[in-house]
């Protein structure tokens, strides 16, 4: 069986071990070949920006595995345009090309989903 | 219907696990399935067995296994995240040359696909904390 998938990643890279251990049931769930997307929304858009060095503050690299999503054909990335703006960033500061969906268009996108998974 | 449950949150940093608690109850007595909780980051702390409140507080440790006894409901701790915090059942703790036996009743370890598949099987799949 195959869902549609909503990962919304909202939380900033290095909060103790939220992102690291949400990666891990991406790459989980992606293992069991379902359809996955990620929405990047408030503080979540600072995971993809370029120029990170975690390995100084003794944190793991996180910006590596979104780097190899495209391996596990998680190819769908969305970024709410608003929450890039408010911190000051342009598309050019991430890693990754992700596709503009502005906050009066969120709901709209979430319905697309069978499952969506917040925390 | 049938429902998946997963807790991220521990018993004393968040209230979501015990609404978790509650929600379960509730499906149960209206007649649903709830066939697996998947206790995940801060929420594997629920399943320490030697977790010992005051007499006065809430014995949620307790309740999840009385719970699970009761309606068979499948309880899983992520290995990665309960090794992570120290929570070992005494397979691993001899594997790592420790002794620990921290498991509660009711709970059992396994891996990140136990989640995945509780989410192609489920109906509806809740997230708590």
């Amino acid at each position: 069986m195959i869902k549609k998938f909503l990962f919304i990643m909202r939380m900033a890279p290095h909060q103790g071990l939220i992102l690291q251990e949400k990666l891990d049931v991406i790459l989980t769930t992606a293992a069991f070949e379902q359809k996955l997307t990620l929405l990047f929304l408030d503080d979540g858009v600072f995971q993809l920006k370029k120029t990170q060095q975690p390995a100084k503050q003794g944190l793991k690299e996180t910006l590596c595995i979104f780097n190899v999503l495209e391996m596990y054909d998680v190819k769908e990335l969305f970024i709410e345009v608003e929450s890039l703006q408010e911190r000051g960033l342009k598309p050019e500061d991430l890693s990754l090309p992700v596709q503009p969906c502005y906050r009066k268009d969120i709901h709209a996108l979430m319905k697309r989903f069978d499952i969506i998974v917040s925390g | 219907m049938k429902y998946a449950i997963q807790i991220n949150s521990s018993p004393n940093n968040s209230h979501a696990g015990y609404c978790a608690y509650q929600l379960i109850e509730a499906l149960l007595k209206n007649g649903h399935e709830v066939f697996r909780v998947f206790f995940y980051q801060e929420g594997i702390y629920h399943a320490f067995k030697y977790a010992s409140p005051p007499d006065d507080e809430l014995q949620l440790t307790k309740k999840w296994t009385a719970l699970a006894t009761m309606h068979n409901i499948d309880m899983v701790v992520c290995i990665s995240a309960a090794q992570r915090r120290a929570l070992l059942i005494s397979d691993e703790a001899t594997r790592q040359g420790k002794c620990d036996d921290d498991l509660a009743g009711g709970f059992r370890i396994s891996g990140l696909g136990q989640l995945a598949e509780a989410c192609l099987l489920a109906d509806r799949f809740i997230e708590f904390g």
